[in-house]
């Protein structure tokens, strides 16, 4: 089985500041991490390598400095690396992502299951996913929280709000992973060694053979307009007295807003 | 001159402090106040490689250089220093013996178990008369036949009462001094006449164990004695301390890290007289040469290493690096808890713990009177 396993570097947002006067992140300084949703798909993938001997490729779309999360992911387990890293990619939206991710998977070409992440914490769309299945005109299974991998099938747990779905496809298929999918792991010394014994390669937007008309800032059919963080919510109201007058007070505030709803 | 560590020290970096963060710290406080031996965090170590770290690829370890072993020594420090001595009584003082100065036979035999974690590893040299004074060993080893008969008993021993492996230093010839000592490897398991004594109770590292061992006709086959020579063992042990040293440094500096961070933070956070503590000068000055200071002990520490890796002599560095950065954890803690006020006395932060953690690192593996007297033997081209 060949697995190809999608991954974005993405600065760690727990360490992100944003600039109150541009609304734009400030990014300066910011350590950067492998996606937490990407990760749990790679540690997803390896787990089925352990079961099904599969190869599995970790391809990622963005700037030198993304090299390190491919290497974690060779320390993590992943067989081989490959990084798209071209002028031609910068400002692409999720549909030149998709393009470009996908124009690359058809080169790699020769896969059985292509794992995503659910969304990136620097953008929270979870659409690249969905999109490159579409592209590539294969099923998709969204929000994975269990993978079985059988002879030419999978089966997954597919999680809703309430519960969830088992959805079972052919393959190839694209999943998206959430969080939830697996326990998190470190590489060991052994997979850190072996992993910088490895070629990341980088492919330029001719080598990955991407539509070029398709990628980048200038094709990209959506665009940032303005970000801003939201303003503060006000103080909160503390009500004193008796419980019951509390209570009755509470629900004249609701009703003045028109919450009740049915009473 | 590069201060920079390289791409994979950077990863082994990130890796351990991401470990240690969700795996290690949250458990330091509990490990403290039940005393409670660090077991799941010594296999998760290994699981990850760690305690084969100072072991060659060859006999399934890590093989790392000593800077890495120095960051991860460091970050371990950082997130529980009762962790952190288990880790570095196995990987620095009892696999170094065997992987230094081992027979093939012996490493084939001890260091694959080592590396993996199936054995958790100890040294043991002191005794109740050989403190700084390591030569003044009174356990005897006796040859009778293929084996040695050992009597005597050991004191202080970290991972003692855990231990599958223990290297300990005797002497086959009391008229020798220093030339009539040996180490001799043993499997605590089912071994007849090793008995453990007892358990010390401590101001710091609780979590860790430190034990006595006594031993009364125990028989060591002479396989098991390192290298297989005689009057080796002083030169072994020199060399399990000069070694060691860099890591205690650096197990400083990770214990002075820890309090400085909660400091850090507390500062921005408490406000008296209407302001936030990190607006009163006085207070900002303390936190400037706290950092300053810290920086200055953690360069030593990976000096040291770096010195270390490059194949030369490193003695004086080492002692440099442990005596600074022993002192250092002292007087950071000590700060830390003074900018914490009589919250930092209580149990409910983690100062008063760091405070006591920290005085070991200026008694074992030398004191800070043996440093100082090594460094000045260095410095003055004689033996202390
Ligand atoms: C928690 C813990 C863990 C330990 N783990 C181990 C272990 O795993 N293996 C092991 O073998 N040992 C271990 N030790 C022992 C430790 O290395 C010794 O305690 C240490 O070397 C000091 O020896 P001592 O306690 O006998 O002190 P002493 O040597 O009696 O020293 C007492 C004081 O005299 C000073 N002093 C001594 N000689 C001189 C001198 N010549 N000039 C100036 N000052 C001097 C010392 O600096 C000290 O201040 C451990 C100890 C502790 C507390």
């Amino acid at each position: 089985m060949n697995i190809i396993v999608c991954i974005k570097q993405v600065p760690d947002t727990n360490e992100v500041k944003i600039d109150p006067k541009t609304g734009t992140l400030k990014r300066e300084g910011v350590p950067t991490i492998m996606n937490p949703d990407d990760k749990h798909a790679l540690i997803e993938a390896v787990k089925i390598k352990k079961k099904t001997k599969a190869q599995i490729t970790v391809l990622s779309m963005g700037p030198p400095q993304a090299e390190e999360a491919l290497r974690e992911a060779l320390a993590l387990g992943a067989d081989q690396a490959i990084l798209l890293c071209d002028r031609a990619f910068a400002g692409s939206d999720t549909w030149a992502t998709a393009n470009a991710i996908g124009g690359a998977i058809k080169t790699i070409g020769n896969y059985d299951l292509l794992l995503f992440g659910r969304q990136a914490i620097d953008g929270d769309t979870a659409q690249v996913g969905p999109q490159v299945a579409e592209l590539l005109n294969i099923p998709q299974i969204t929000y994975a929280q269990k993978i079985e991998t059988e002879k030419n099938k999978v089966k997954v747990e597919r999680q809703m709000e309430d519960g969830y779905e088992i959805i079972e496809s052919n393959i190839p298929c694209l999943i998206t992973c959430i969080s939830e999918i697996n326990e998190t792991e470190y590489p060991t010394l052994k997979g850190i060694r072996q992993a910088y014994k490895k070629e990341v390669k980088v492919w330029s937007a001719d080598q990955a053979k991407v539509d070029k008309s398709k990628i980048g800032l200038l094709n990209s059919p959506t665009s940032v307009k303005k970000s801003f963080t939201p303003p503060a919510k006000g103080q909160g109201q503390t009500l004193k007295g008796s419980i019951k007058d509390i209570a009755k007070e509470i629900i004249d505030l609701l009703k003045e807003r028109e919450l009740t709803g049915g009473f | 001159m590069n201060f920079d560590f390289t791409p994979k020290q950077l990863a082994i970096k990130k890796m351990i402090t991401e470990f240690v963060d969700s795996e290690v710290k949250p458990y330091a406080d509990e490990a403290d106040k039940e005393e409670k031996f660090p077991e799941k965090q010594i296999k998760k170590l290994a699981k990850l490689g760690i305690m084969g770290m100072s072991i060659p690829e060859k006999y399934g370890g890590a093989e790392l250089d000593n800077v890495s072993q120095t960051i991860i020594m460091e970050e371990v420090s950082r997130g529980c220093s009762a962790t952190a001595v288990s880790m570095g009584a196995h990987a620095s003082l009892a696999c170094h013996p065997l992987v230094n100065f081992g027979t093939e036979d012996q490493k084939k035999r001890f260091l694959p178990k080592l590396a993996s974690g199936e054995y958790l590893g100890a040294f043991a040299l002191t005794e109740p008369n050989a403190g700084s004074d390591a030569v003044n060993v009174q356990t005897t080893a006796v040859k009778d036949k293929d084996e040695y008969i050992i009597n005597g008993n050991k004191i202080f021993i970290t991972n003692g009462g855990t231990a599958d492996l223990i290297n300990i230093v005797a002497t086959t010839d009391k008229g020798k001094r220093h030339h009539g000592l040996a180490v001799f490897t043993l499997e605590t398991k089912d071994l007849k006449g090793f008995e453990l004594g007892k358990k010390e109770d401590k101001l710091g590292l609780r979590g860790s164990n430190t034990q006595e061992l006594v031993f009364k006709d125990m028989r060591v086959p002479k396989e098991n004695m390192v290298g297989g020579i005689e009057g080796e063992g002083f030169k072994i042990s020199m060399s399990v301390f000069n070694s060691g040293r860099i890591g205690i440094g650096v197990q400083g500096v990770g214990i002075a890290q820890a309090a400085f961070d909660e400091a850090l933070k507390y500062i921005q956070e408490r406000e008296q007289f209407g302001r936030k503590l990190h607006k009163f000068q006085a207070l900002q000055f303390m936190l400037s040469d706290m950092a300053t200071r810290i920086d200055a002990a953690r360069l030593l520490c990976y000096r040291a290493a770096h010195v270390k890796d490059q194949g030369k002599r490193y003695v004086k560095e080492a002692a440099m690096a442990k005596l600074y950065g022993a002192e250092t954890a002292m007087e950071i803690t000590r700060k830390a808890l003074q900018i914490h006020g009589g919250y930092g006395y209580t149990k409910d932060y983690p100062l008063e713990r760091f405070y006591r953690d920290a005085k070991i690192t200026e008694i074992y593996e030398g004191t800070s009177e043996i440093q100082r007297l090594v460094i000045a033997a260095e410095l003055l081209g004689r033996g202390f």
